[in-house]
């Protein structure tokens, strides 16, 4: 029984770790020799190695073991587990530092009462306390001890129990995700795609793109205060400039993320619901974004009307063009993997048409990643054809319109994730 | 190489390219968008289309098709093609190769 214990107190307990002297004990268990031996390493105990370090654990849990203390008076007893506080300045002190031990354990706990009252007493001799008071302290210092110890027992018992909720709520998530990942609903997890690298690819992006939307809001602000605080042209530049650099630093890593899992780009899971809605091959639409640019950024001379306007139709022909040759892509998968079915031809015949057409199909699906680069391309142009068109100061508060546009995607998902459901 | 720039040298407007290519298709899309009606080679369908396609790679073209030439002279792969629209190159090139009038 107390093997068990000790074992469930070494799990139950993250960052379960004994002081070195106590780990002589826990290695040796460890590596499956008797205990007993180990234990005479520790000092006079006995019976008790397990509750000993059921002990230890505890006022670990606890975070709080006058060990020095207990080494300063020089007592002789450290090894009985008993971490009383028997410290002249600290009698009166109630923290929990004292026996602590599992319920079915009361009885040995008494007796190490006792043993360590008489412990005490040595050591009182030898701290100049008289002999009168000697059991009055005793008995208060005991019932102090067994009021710790309780309030000691009824804190482990509510974080065991803590714990046991805590792992009942992980075990339902657990088959919650897996009902969900078998309808069909993609979440990216370590160990579960067939594809190592997919699913690994594809995680690694999403704490990539958070990472870059940190340093983006932080860019933005740092934008927002110029544009406020009517910084100069030089100043305003600077930040404009580093801001359409990471631009370009999340085109780059959307383009090693293509790589390792194309499909993850395109689902848009990366992006919150609402920025899910306006998706087109893996980001946004340029044309779209310039259409709501162009009211907010009036003023604008006749020829940054004109360089506006043909911006916005040049990136619709393109984003046209590349929704046509994705069409194309899907009209030419789906004859791909839909003829022969029903071939006259021999068996052999059959598997070779069906590994042709396998074959032929992943050479499509290998394309894919071609025209999410040549959107991002699209995209990374337009931002920088229009930072051209406009003066730094237009460009400053396009940035600021864009980024606060989208922010308020990102939050309109938050609220639709959030809403009162019946 | 020889018959690349023979070929491109015969219209104002040329496009190498596959016809399992959907890239392909998308460029030339954006070709006849613009009013231009381009010269089409399918190298997997052209008996020195290997050849022609290792040219085309020697010229720095990544993938090799699409594969675009203006007035003979070589302009990219697809995303310089589609950078040079954003900025407005592509359509100025075209008028300049009278490719197309507007």
């Amino acid at each position: 029984m107390r093997r068990k214990q000790q074992k469930e107190c070494g799990a139950l307990i993250p960052n379960f770790k004994l002081p070195t002297h106590y780990a002589v004990f826990n290695s040796a268990k460890a590596s499956g020799q008797a205990v007993s031996p180990d234990c005479n390493h520790i000092g006079t105990l006995d019976k008790t190695p397990t509750s000993f370090a059921i002990n230890r654990s505890a006022t670990q849990v606890e975070s709080r073991l006058p060990l020095e203390k207990v080494q300063q008076t020089n007592l002789v007893s450290i090894s009985s587990g008993y971490t009383e506080n028997w410290g002249e300045s600290n009698m009166a002190d109630a923290s929990p530092k004292t026996d602590i031990s599992t319920d079915a354990d009361t009885d040995e706990k008494s007796q190490r009462s006792d043993r360590g009252k008489l412990n005490a007493v040595v050591a009182s001799d030898s701290s100049d306390r008289s002999k009168g008071s000697l059991d009055q302290k005793t008995l208060r210092r005991l019932a102090q001890n067994r009021e710790a110890a309780r309030k000691s027992r009824l804190r482990k018992k509510a974080y065991v129990q803590q714990l046991e909720s805590s792992r009942l709520k992980l075990t339902q998530l657990e088959q919650e995700l897996q009902r969900a990942r078998q309808q069909g609903i993609f979440i990216s997890s370590a160990g579960d795609q067939s594809h190592a690298m997919g699913g690994n690819g594809a995680m690694a992006f999403d704490v990539e793109y958070a990472r870059w939307l940190e340093e983006q809001n932080r860019l933005i602000n740092e934008l927002r205060t110029g544009v406020n605080s009517h910084a100069g042209d030089a100043e305003l530049r600077i930040i404009v400039d580093s801001v359409l650099v990471h631009y370009d630093e999340i085109f780059r890593l959307k383009s090693n993320a293509a790589k390792a899992d194309v499909f993850h780009l395109l689902s848009g899971m990366w992006k919150t619901p609402a920025e899910r809605c306006f998706l087109w091959l893996g980001g946004f639409r340029s044309s779209e974004l310039l259409k709501l640019l162009v009211s907010q950024l009036e003023p604008l001379t006749e020829q940054q009307l004109v360089g506006i306007s043909n911006l916005q139709q040049s990136s619709q022909q393109a984003e046209d063009a590349l929704s046509q040759g994705m069409e194309a892509l899907q009209q030419s998968l789906s004859e791909t993997l839909s003829t022969g079915s029903l071939g006259s031809s021999g068996s052999s015949g059959n598997v070779a048409n069906y590994m042709g057409q396998m074959a032929m199909a992943m050479g499509k699906l290998g394309t894919l990643e071609g025209f999410i680069r040549q959107a991002d391309n699209l995209r990374q142009q337009t931002l920088q054809q229009m930072h051209r068109i406009l003066t730094t100061r237009q460009s400053a508060r396009a940035l600021l319109a864009i980024h606060d546009y989208f922010s308020r995607l990102r939050a309109l998902s938050s609220l639709w994730l959030a809403r009162p459901r019946e | 190489m020889d018959r690349v720039r023979d070929l491109a040298s015969k219209k104002a407007a040329v496009i190498f390219t596959k016809s399992s290519c959907c890239m392909c298709y998308s460029i030339k899309t954006l070709f006849y968008e613009l009013g231009a009606s381009p010269a089409i080679h399918e190298l997997d369908h052209d008996p020195s289309g290997r050849d022609m396609e290792w040219a085309l790679r020697g010229l720095g073209c990544d993938p090799s098709v699409p594969a675009v030439f203006i007035g003979g002279r070589f302009v990219g792969s697809a995303k310089d093609v589609i950078s040079l629209h954003v900025d407005g190159s592509l359509k100025q090139m075209l008028m300049d190769a009278k490719a197309i009038w507007f």
